[in-house]
């Protein structure tokens, strides 16, 4: 049991040093094999090992798997260990799932990429580190894993980097990042200091016994926590980084910018609630932070024209879901929400991938079009994932989770009226812009004509991903519709209970309220999209549109407040005194060259004098010795 | 015989190699400059001449020899050197070989 815990991150990472040692030597086909199969393994593994643990742990129960330790240093141990809870489970089954289908697709989806080794390394990399990040037993292991899905997101974003601006794309993404880690690193800090370990367990025990609600050293290191989830998961202010990380190829948006990476903020804060249950304002902040974000995010997403960066927005929306529904302490609704977003998104981003391919990597919306008799499968999936994101009621998966959200924002304690209308507004916009992109793709009249459509590797996926988009909502059903629990039972012990609030039993209401905000969303798409209204066009090209397309202004805003005063400090510090003495040293080496350059003339003569001088000089000196 | 005191014999080699150092700075002509510097080797050899001779060694006799080969040697590396030099410049000014400093030989 405890060996499969240690194998699931292990073979990927055995796979990128493989595929990164010999990927040249290796031919494309095995390179597949390796970079596919490792992924594929470790999720059979994370099921076997996920079968065992629910057949026998009881609930609540962790499995640590200790390979060795770490670190040794006087009072402080970090070991490499891998903890296996209902949790870490759940991030490790759609991490494996969803990073195999993923790879399974990119065999095709690179097939004529020189760099298909190199892609394939990089992204068996990602998955090793993103599984250490979450099976982690201390948050030193975690922060490593967390360091490297950032470095391989800096990597895959700049894949393609013989274009600057790819280069440019994954370099913000690095430093934005960077940001929010200082942050948590800050955290960590401030959390030895004061506990003198890190390991997960012992730490959230230990401060839930020291520490009273609301004490100074609990608000602030849940503050620095929350800081790096923030830059991870691209929340206000630090969501600027992700709609350009769609500069990486379709697969690496899938995986790192949309199911998997940019999620390991609400793993952090999910892992250590008991620390943000004990700062209250931080939990406020963080419903705040989600609720303000998915508006910001969801308005933005609204005048894309970039396919992929209508889906990178509604990304960032998503997830501020995610962070509504933990700040209002419905932690396993949060969970919940993530992997029913990491199958539907994955199958976006995918879709979206195999129509930019097919298209000969155009990405402009307005340039497709027609494309539903063309494609049939590739529209379907896409649909079928873009009702899933818009939350279609009944049917899809994305109903049920994000009703849950929208339910306790409006019913829990810690709820309120305004958290439940930012969502209702959000889910509004969600099912308006993702029908806008899907009938301004697939309908209207062909721009573009599509190439070959996709073959069988990269159908499959799709297909896969698009029936758990449909059926994975029915693990967890609404109280009023069935009493189907599965998922937030898996949960019991180690996450708390949302508390709802005396007297609000009223959810159908709030069912019917939501389902009909995203069935009018997809009404007022069609009439404005499909229909062609002169509203729409009017609105495209007006002032508000392009404020929305600019994603609020952050990036100007960022560039005037951070980026300049940096440049401009840099620019002046170039002069100073130290810089001087090197300069200087420079010169005087420069100016010696230049005498001594004088004496190569090239004249023999000369040469013969010199030397004759130089003799007798030496000469004169040994007899007078 | 009149016998000639050993400080005079070398001052003599020495005069001989100064005027053969001198030769080869002022020319130009290559092959007078080639020939300055038989001259220096041979008051060289002139040196291990009067050197054996004062302390009745053959030794200085074998050198003498020896240098004769090398310079003999040298010279016909030399004089093939200056072939080429004048087949590709026209010319035996040394200070011509400027030329190598800078552009290449073929170009001309």
């Amino acid at each position: 049991m405890t060996i499969f815990i240690g194998l699931i991150p292990s073979l990927p990472l055995l796979g990128f040093l493989i595929i990164a040692l010999f990927g040249k030597l290796l031919s494309k086909k095995i390179v597949a094999i390796m970079g596919v199969g490792s992924v594929t393994l470790s999720a059979v593994f994370t099921i076997i090992a996920g079968i065992n643990f629910l057949s026998s742990a009881p609930a609540g129960e962790a499995c640590t798997s200790t390979i060795y330790t770490w670190i040794s240093a006087g009072e402080f141990t970090a070991r490499i260990a891998f903890v296996l809870d209902p949790l870490s489970l759940v991030f490790c089954f759609v991490i494996t799932f969803v990073g195999a289908l993923i790879h399974l697709y990119s065999a095709e989806f690179m097939n004529d990429d020189d760099g298909f080794a190199r892609f394939f390394a990089y992204m068996n990399l990602f998955v090793g580190s993103m599984l250490i990040l979450v099976l982690a037993d201390n948050l030193l292991l975690l922060y490593l894993g967390w360091e490297g899905v950032g470095l391989c997101s800096y990597l895959l974003i700049g894949f393609w980097y013989k274009e600057p601006e790819n280069g440019y794309a994954a370099r913000k993404a690095f430093i934005v990042t960077r940001v929010g880690d200082t942050a948590m690193i800050l955290g960590l800090f401030l959390l030895f200091v004061s506990f003198r370990t890190l390991d997960i367990q012992d730490l959230m025990q230990q401060v839930s016994l020291k520490w009273a609600s609301g004490s100074l050293l609990a608000v602030i290191s849940a503050v620095l926590l929350l800081g790096g989830a923030l830059g991870k998961s691209a929340q206000l202010p630090l969501q600027t980084w992700l709609p350009d990380a769609m500069a990486g190829p379709s697969p690496v948006s899938a995986l790192i910018h949309a199911a998997t990476m940019v999620t390991a903020g609400v793993y952090l804060i999910a892992r250590t609630h008991v620390l943000f249950a004990l700062a209250p304002v931080v939990m406020a902040a963080v419903a705040i932070i989600g609720a303000i974000t998915l508006l910001i995010a969801g308005f933005s997403a609204l005048s894309q024209t970039d396919l992929k960066r209508v889906l990178a927005y509604s990304t960032i929306s998503q997830i501020g879901y995610m962070f509504l529904a933990m700040g209002i302490g419905a932690w396993s609704a949060a969970v919940f929400h993530f992997m029913i977003h990491a199958f539907f998104k994955a199958l976006l981003f995918l879709s979206a991938g195999a129509v930019i391919h097919l298209l000969h990597h155009e990405h402009d919306m307005f340039k497709m079009g027609g494309l539903w008799k063309k494609i049939p499968v590739v529209f379907i999936t896409f649909l079928i994932g873009g009702a899933s994101l818009s939350a279609l009621p009944l049917i899809t998966a994305g109903f049920y989770s994000k009703d849950q959200i929208l339910w306790f924002g409006w019913s829990a304690v810690t709820g309120s009226h305004w958290l439940w209308l930012a969502g209702i507004v959000g889910a509004f916009l969600t099912s308006l812009y993702t029908f806008r992109m899907i009938f301004i793709t697939f309908f209207g009249e062909a721009k573009t004509e599509p190439g070959h459509p996709p073959g069988l590797v990269m159908s499959v996926p799709l297909i896969v991903l698009a029936v758990l988009s449909l059926v994975g909502g029915f693990i967890e059903m609404p109280e009023n519709m069935g009493p189907v629990h599965l998922f937030s039972r898996l949960f019991d012990g180690v996450l708390p209970h949302v508390s709802i609030s005396e007297g609000r039993n009223t959810e159908v209401i709030f069912q019917i309220l939501s389902a009909g905000v995203s069935l009018s969303g997809v009404w007022l798409a069609y009439r404005l999209f499909y229909k062609k209204s002169s509203f729409a066009l009017w609105f495209k090209n007006s002032h508000i549109s392009n404020f929305f397309h600019s994603g609020w202004g952050f990036d100007k805003a960022y560039d005037l407040l951070f980026v300049k005063p940096a440049v401009w400090l840099s620019e002046i510090d170039k002069k100073d005194f130290i810089d001087l003495i090197y300069k200087y040293i420079a010169k005087a080496t420069e100016y010696l060259h230049f005498i001594f350059s004088k004496t190569q003339n090239g004249k023999l003569r000369w040469y013969v004098l010199v030397l004759t001088v130089g003799i007798v000089v030496i000469l004169t000196f040994m007899i007078s010795l | 015989m009149v016998t000639v005191s050993m400080e005079v014999q070398i001052l003599f080699a020495g005069l001989f190699f100064l005027i053969g150092l001198i030769g080869f700075l002022v020319r130009r002509n290559i092959i007078f400059m080639l020939m300055s510097i038989e001259i220096m080797l041979n008051s060289a050899a002139l040196v291990f001449v009067i050197a054996g001779s004062h302390w009745m060694q053959a030794d200085g006799q074998v050198m003498f020899i020896f240098i004769l080969t090398v310079s003999a040697a040298e010279v016909s590396v030399g004089l093939a050197l200056i072939l080429q030099m004048y087949h590709h410049y026209k010319t035996l000014d040394a200070d011509a070989l400027k030329k190598l400093l800078d552009s290449d030989v073929t170009e001309k």
